[in-house]
């Protein structure tokens, strides 16, 4: 069984199983929710961040691009919430293929820049002279399509595609062309790597999830303001669990989000600025003792870590 | 015309010290500090301190913030830079650790203080020093606007550009004009070769922070009076300004950052008298622009890659 499928079988099925049949046993189907979209978000900085090295501190923008772009085909064409959550993670592409000279940074600027354009588009849709469009800072209220439940599979499904997308890069030799441009760009394109071309695909694959994202929570919440779907958490949390599980690892990103995003419900909701300083605390610890993640107290044994 | 430019002059003036300390961090070490804008959180409440439990003027929070963070920023030096240094990837780990320990600092800030918004009266700045204004400028002894080419500012914002004027000089006279100044540009310029000439430079980086994080708490005391009011979560908002002031000066450049931050100061008031509902979307735009067209910024060196 080539290591694809085995991968594929053996940790995205069961996840998608048991977040499949969760709801029926499990009352609080927003948690549930909320932990199916971190997945997504997660794996989407994994495919970024992980596999070219690029940190998206702006990813939220894409998410919030998505959670629009699906508001606005309901609101102005009345669309079903399917094709509204496919023109979301439309509009993230695109949004994507507007931002791909950003890419031509490195390191620290590109985060940098990448901040700033997430900003730059909160600020863009929040504008009130722009109400009549996006309804500015006043939020949008979506009725019509209300339907968690259809939302909840619609969320489920995104991650089933998020996951195919990881275990494809973990196990091609796309994905293993990605991990040497990120080592070292100039040795990568001397071995006949087409490394602009690589990277923007990678960027443009970790918009998509994440405006498909945006636009399902979009029809999960349906009434939301601007600063509800570009909230820096989503960019913070997403690159937080993904960094603390391990990135370029099918794996890491889902243990970073059990346990992390676990804590956080059990402690976060009541006093968030306890969980901020813990996960403070955590990120730094992570950075001065674990650069490479939970993951790697087994890869550092020499076990395979998917 | 005439008001938007000299409001903008007065404070760009101050947007450079609010940047340059994170300047200095990054032209010597190659560090992002992604917790400046939580410094500068914490010198406004050095200033609220100073007003509220000794009754003193908020100017006196100037040495007392410098002083206490020069000294932080000596210890914070030895306990996390050298073990950063050697990591693999230092300026990429450096962002996401700094942003942990602004994570940190915000929470113990939320849970010391609360996260009501405070003020200081803009009257109570520079109090103290009013009879000296009268002796000079004439008039009564009072702390009311002040006349430029007959239109009237608050007094507050000329004392923080004045400020701004004469830290920015120390910096000037500091790196050009001391002994440890001149091997703090030889390391900016080539750190190995500093290395190799025997240059300490540990010791060098070390003084940089202390300095780069006191100016930041300098730039904090006057937060309260520019901004109107503060918070605990103010400082993400004070890092992305202070990113993109630096960044139109150039990354590395400390004085570069004067320049940066009066074209920033007067294009932001341009742009809030003639189109003031597209204000906000400026500082990211701007970041952007420079970012992708100009990454060295208006003076300095290449920093873009591939």
């Amino acid at each position: 069984m080539p290591d694809t499928l085995r991968h594929y079988l053996f940790i995205a099925v069961p996840l998608l199983v048991v977040l499949a049949v969760l709801p029926s046993v499990y009352n609080n189907h927003l948690l549930l929710f909320n932990f199916v979209i971190f997945f997504i978000l997660a794996q989407g900085v994994n495919i970024i961040y992980g596999f070219t090295g690029y940190l998206p501190f702006g990813y939220v923008g894409f998410f919030g691009a998505g959670a629009y772009g699906f508001a606005l085909m309901v609101m102005h064409l009345n669309s079903p919430a399917p094709v509204a959550v496919l023109a979301g993670g439309l509009v993230a592409v695109v949004l994507g293929l507007i931002l791909t000279p950003l890419l031509r940074l490195a390191g620290a600027y590109f985060s940098i820049a990448n901040l700033a354009a997430a900003l730059a588009v909160l600020h863009l849709i929040a504008n009130p002279a722009l109400e009549s469009i996006t309804k500015g800072p006043y939020g949008v209220a979506l009725n019509g399509t209300f339907n968690p439940t259809w939302a909840y599979a619609g969320a489920v499904l995104i991650l089933a595609l998020t996951l195919g997308i990881v275990v494809y890069l973990k196990n091609s030799s796309f994905g293993l062309a990605l991990q040497a441009v990120r080592e070292d760009s100039f040795s990568a394109s001397m071995s006949g790597v087409n490394v602009v071309k690589m990277r923007t695909i990678a960027w443009l694959a970790s918009a998509l999830v994440a405006g498909l994202a945006g636009g399902v929570f979009a029809w999960y919440v349906s009434v939301f303001y601007p600063d509800n779907v570009f909230s820096a958490d989503f960019s913070i949390f997403a690159i937080v669990f993904a960094l603390f599980g391990g990135v370029a690892t099918i794996c890491g990103p889902l243990i970073g989000v059990i346990i992390l995003y676990g804590i956080y419900n059990l402690i976060g909701f009541t006093t968030p600025q306890y969980f901020q300083l813990i996960y403070g605390l955590l990120i730094m610890g992570l950075v001065l003792f674990l650069p490479a993640g939970l993951v790697s107290l087994a890869t550092r044994r020499g076990w395979n870590v998917p | 015309m005439l008001y938007p430019l000299i409001a903008g002059v007065l404070f760009g003036l101050y947007f450079s010290l609010v940047g340059i300390g994170l300047n200095l961090v990054f032209g010597v070490m190659r560090i992002v500090n992604l917790a400046h804008g939580d410094f500068l959180m914490l010198g406004a409440f050095v200033a609220f301190g100073v007003y509220t439990a000794a009754g003193l003027d908020p100017l006196v929070g100037v040495p007392i913030a410098f002083a206490l963070f020069c000294v932080a920023g000596l210890l914070l030096y030895w306990i996390l830079v050298p073990r950063l240094q050697r990591a693999r990837d230092p300026e990429m780990l450096s962002f996401i650790l700094f942003f942990g320990f602004s994570q940190v600092i915000e929470a113990l800030t939320t849970i010391v203080f609360g996260t009501s918004e405070r003020s200081i009266p803009s009257r109570e700045l520079a109090n103290s020093l009013s009879g000296v204004r009268a002796a000079i400028f004439g008039g009564e002894a009072t702390n009311g606007p002040f006349q430029i080419f007959g239109l009237s500012f608050p007094a507050s914002w000329v004392v923080a550009a004045t400020v701004s004027v004469i830290a920015i000089g120390c910096v000037y006279l500091y790196l050009y004009r001391t002994r440890l100044g001149t091997l703090t540009r030889a390391v900016m310029s080539r750190r190995e070769e500093a290395i190799a000439t025997g240059i300490n430079v540990d010791r060098v980086s070390a003084a940089a922070f202390g300095i780069g994080l006191g100016l930041a708490a300098v730039a904090g005391v006057f937060a309260p009076f520019m901004f109107g009011s503060f918070t605990p979560a103010f400082g993400i908002d004070a890092t992305v300004t202070s990113f993109v002031v630096v960044v139109l000066g150039s990354l590395g450049n400390p004085l570069g950052t004067a320049l940066g931050g009066v074209v920033y100061g007067v294009s932001y008031m341009l742009v809030q008298t003639y189109l003031s509902s597209w204000a906000d979307l400026l500082p990211y735009v701007l970041l952007i622009a420079i970012l992708l067209l100009r990454p060295s910024g208006l003076l300095g060196r290449r920093v873009r890659v591939a």
